[in-house]
């Protein structure tokens, strides 16, 4: 199975849209596309809405992005996680860790009726 | 360039030098022992004594035949170790074993088969049995696979709670029985993240320490019985079967598919501790899943069959477990392995403590007979690693070994208190005689732990092993037909008592007395000295139907029924405010057995009274007992008057110094809901001198002022 990344870039940072399966044997080179991006230190978001499974190896990449993002300061966003990936992300506590696209709305939604 | 690029260092063994079986190998480093990754490869070290050559077996994930067989070069061993590390592997991608080959010659204790191809001892993930109950390809010829998993678990700021043992409340419950009940309402029934769902209740409840029973991975379709009167598949449901001591169980995860167990069970354990609640695991190191000479070969037998098991001179397995096999605890490399293996969990998942199975196992030498100064149990003791994790013994063996109170403790073992829960049983049927040593037992048991103080007790009247608390007081006779041995297994020393009906009925006088009959069992566990237990369920009456052995019934006569929450919403407030009763005073919790000495206050830390104050019952007929303590650094005092005889009895109560007062806390006599109140909003008794204590009834009172300065 292989993995496709694409990038898109707009105004307020790049979205990486990726598709097939992360796991051992694709999370290098996702880990490769999204490290730079990282670095641009611009807000980041990854759409894995096609992207059908992430294996153990492939969440560690992900935690891996985030970290280095923390690092760096820059704000990642998961986006599109369908539920399968969502439900095995929650299980094993990766999703603490993230800002997922839903989430990240809520909290939006949150924020400006607190502002109200 | 980030942080973690510039780390990047070229490493001389990252390289290769040898090429086995078309793969790039290179010698593996000895320790640690298992399957580890690291720079370009795998790495792979094996003990085994007496192999004469070992082979390192890779499948691709799931494949039936092996992808390589990669005999380890004679220059790859070091002692008896044989280490090597194999290059350009997709560890989430493979499986492993070894084929060891050496002599066959049971009679000097070797089991040697090529053939076979063995489970690695410290495998830290096993595949094989990912989904609980799915019926397994037993035409395989290699069932439960080595994987090799990454150390790397991000655990923030996690670290052991250090509850002190003294203030610990266990609750000893089972993974996949805690949530698997349809009613249970959870995402994943009967798994971790099940039970990560129900923190909230553990909360709420009270306890701060959950007992797992074992979570290694086991086969639970090891069982060849069925249900002798449904036909239904019976299972190896408790798990005391290990296969691999180093693997959290991949059926008890619902990401076990998908070989992230190992993730889930530590983000269980991380929100666990994250609530203020310790985790002690239920370990299994006396026996193992190989069985006698009829039994399989998974591991041990074909690696090193002499080293890790207690063999008779003529090469049969001494069997001091009951189940066939004992393991050599006591063997120099096996006491290593258990050592290796408890690290594992404490440094790798966090956790805070191990109960051990038939303990009085680990305390026998190479030949059986029992040590005075056992090696690994003052090994376990001390290390550095292991320090300040509880270590507790169920101190007895099915060879007859018996230490409960006498057990190598080095200062640092408790030990679940068989004769604890055998008085307390005894007294709340009403046997006469029991009064004398039911004041030694809820004193914290002087007379077994002088020395070692009151928290070497793990006060309990129920355990997974025997009745559940609904059951002790539904039954007098075992009711195991359904484990389908003829209603010979499970023990018949139960001291249970039916309250005159025996199973369910319909009858409210007999439903009332059982009801309070856990309240009792209850309010003189919780005000005991010692660390109290409590079997999960038996705070909302869970019934087991008198089955007093359930390690094979994977249905709702072991799952706890969530329904029971709301049906049985009295027995479960009582048992909360129990807990709390406990939290709020110290001197039920005192680590130094109390003596009698006279406190500030003008009362001693402990008094014996009876129907007049001061002046206890010892008589064999005696079934009335009240206690009065009054800790250090308390104010108030705890009286607690049992009564297990079918009367009541007036009470006089003792007098009270400096402006305090009798309050009532508890009376199991009284409707719901003036059977309890919340610590702190106690009654001022009415009469200060006298209380009524209504049939086979527990009272608690707190002796304490109406300032509030003074509260």
């Amino acid at each position: 199975m292989t993995l496709n990344v694409k990038e898109r870039r707009n105004k307020t940072g790049t979205v990486l849209v990726a598709t097939g399966e992360i796991n051992s044997e694709t999370s290098g080179a996702l880990l490769q596309a999204l490290l730079p991006l990282v670095r641009e230190g611009k807000p980041l978001k990854i759409d894995l809405t096609a992207v059908t499974y992430v294996s153990s190896a492939g969440l560690r990449t992900l935690l891996v992005v985030y970290r280095e993002a923390q690092h760096a300061g820059v704000a990642v966003t998961l986006y599109g996680v369908s539920e399968e990936v969502r439900f095995v992300m929650s299980a094993t506590g990766f999703l603490d860790f993230f800002e997922t696209g839903e989430a990240a709305a809520a909290a939006a939604k949150a924020k400006a009726k607190a502002a109200r | 360039m980030s942080e973690s690029q510039s780390e990047q260092v070229l490493r001389v063994d990252a390289y290769p030098t040898h090429e086995v079986g078309g793969y790039r190998v290179r010698a593996g480093k000895p320790f640690p022992f298992g399957a580890n990754v690291v720079p370009g490869g795998v790495s792979f070290s094996v003990f085994s004594d007496q192999a004469t050559s070992m082979t390192l077996v890779i499948y691709k994930r799931g494949e039936p035949e092996p992808m390589a067989e990669l005999q380890f070069p004679e220059e790859f061993r070091t002692g008896s170790v044989f280490a090597m590390t194999v290059f350009g592997l997709d560890h989430e991608n493979i499986e492993y074993g070894y084929r060891a080959d050496g002599p066959y010659d049971p009679v000097t204790g070797h089991r040697f088969d090529a053939r076979q191809v063995l489970s690695d001892p410290y495998a830290r993930l096993i595949a094989g049995r990912d989904v609980w109950g799915v019926e397994p390809d037993r035409s395989r010829g290699y069932q439960y696979r080595s994987r090799v998993c990454l150390q790397d678990f991000d655990w923030g700021d996690d670290t052991p709670l250090g509850i002190p043992a003294e203030d610990l409340v266990v609750y000893e419950t089972h993974v996949r029985g805690f949530t698997r009940h349809p009613s249970s309402g959870v995402t994943a029934p009967g798994t971790f993240a099940g039970l990560r769902e129900k923190i909230p209740y553990l909360k709420e409840l009270g306890v701060n320490c959950i007992e797992l029973l074992p979570v290694f991975e086991f086969d639970e379709s090891d069982n060849p019985r069925s249900n002798p009167e449904t036909g239904e598949k019976l299972f190896d449901y408790w798990g005391y079967n290990t296969i691999s001591f180093f693997a959290p169980k991949a059926g008890y995860a619902a990401t076990g598919r998908y070989g992230m167990q190992g993730d889930e069970f530590r983000t269980l354990i991380k929100d666990l501790h994250a609530a203020g609640i310790e985790v002690i695991l239920d370990v299994v190191f006396n026996h193992t899943a190989e069985g006698n000479e009829q039994g399989p070969t998974i591991s041990f037998k074909g690696l090193d069959n002499a080293t890790y098991y207690m063999l008779t001179p003529e090469g049969y397995y001494f069997n001091f477990s009951g189940t066939g096999n004992t393991v050599n605890c006591n063997h120099p490399v096996v006491r290593n392995y258990v050592l290796d293996c408890l690290r594992h969990w404490v440094a790798d998942y966090h956790i805070d403590g191990f109960r051990f199975d038939l303990a009085a196992i680990l305390g026998r030498a190479l030949d059986g007979t029992p040590l005075p100064n056992p090696p690994l149990l003052e090994l376990l003791a001390f290390d550095p690693v292991l320090r300040h994790t509880k270590l507790i013994a169920e101190a007895w063996d099915a060879g007859g070994l018996y230490e409960v109170g006498n057990f190598p403790a080095y200062g640092r073992w408790a030990e679940w208190n068989g004769k604890y829960r055998d008085t307390v049983r005894s007294f709340l049927k009403g046997d006469p005689g029991v009064t004398g040593e039911l004041a030694t037992r809820i004193a914290g048991s002087p007379d077994l732990y002088s020395s070692r103080g009151t928290s070497a007790s793990v006060n309990f009247l129920t355990a997974h092993d025997g009745f559940t608390l609904a059951d002790l007081v539904s039954y007098n006779d075992k009711h195991n037909e359904a484990n389908g041995e003829g209603n010979n297994d499970g023990g018949n020393d139960n001291a249970s008592w039916n309250c005159g009906a025996e199973g369910p009925t319909d009858d409210p006088e007999v439903s009332a007395l059982r009801l309070r009959q856990m309240k009792n069992a209850l309010a003189i566990l919780f005000t005991s000295q010692g660390i109290p237990m409590l079997l999960a369920g038996d705070e909302v009456a869970r019934t087991q139907q008198g089955n007093n052995n359930t390690y094979c019934q994977d249905n709702e006569l072991s799952w706890f029924d969530w329904d029971q929450v709301d049906d049985n919403a009295e027995l479960l407030r009582f048992t909360r405010e129990m807990i709390e009763f406990r939290k709020h005073h110290r001197e039920l919790r005192s680590t130094a057995h109390p003596t009698g000495q006279v406190r500030e206050n003008g009362l001693p830390d402990i008094s014996w009274h009876g129907e007049r104050a001061w002046q206890p019952d010892w008589s064999a007929e005696s079934r009335l007992l009240a206690v009065a303590r009054c800790g250090a650094g308390d104010d108030d005092v705890v009286y607690v008057a049992m009564n297990s005889h079918w009367e009541s009895h007036d009470l006089e109560l003792p007098a009270l110094p400096g402006g305090r007062s009798w309050h009532l806390f508890a009376d199991t006599g009284a409707e719901a809901p003036y059977d309890i109140r919340t610590p702190g909003t106690e009654q001022e008794l009415d009469n200060a001198g006298k209380y009524l204590i209504g049939p086979r009834s527990v009272v608690i009172l707190v002796g304490r002022t109406n300032d509030p300065e003074m509260l």
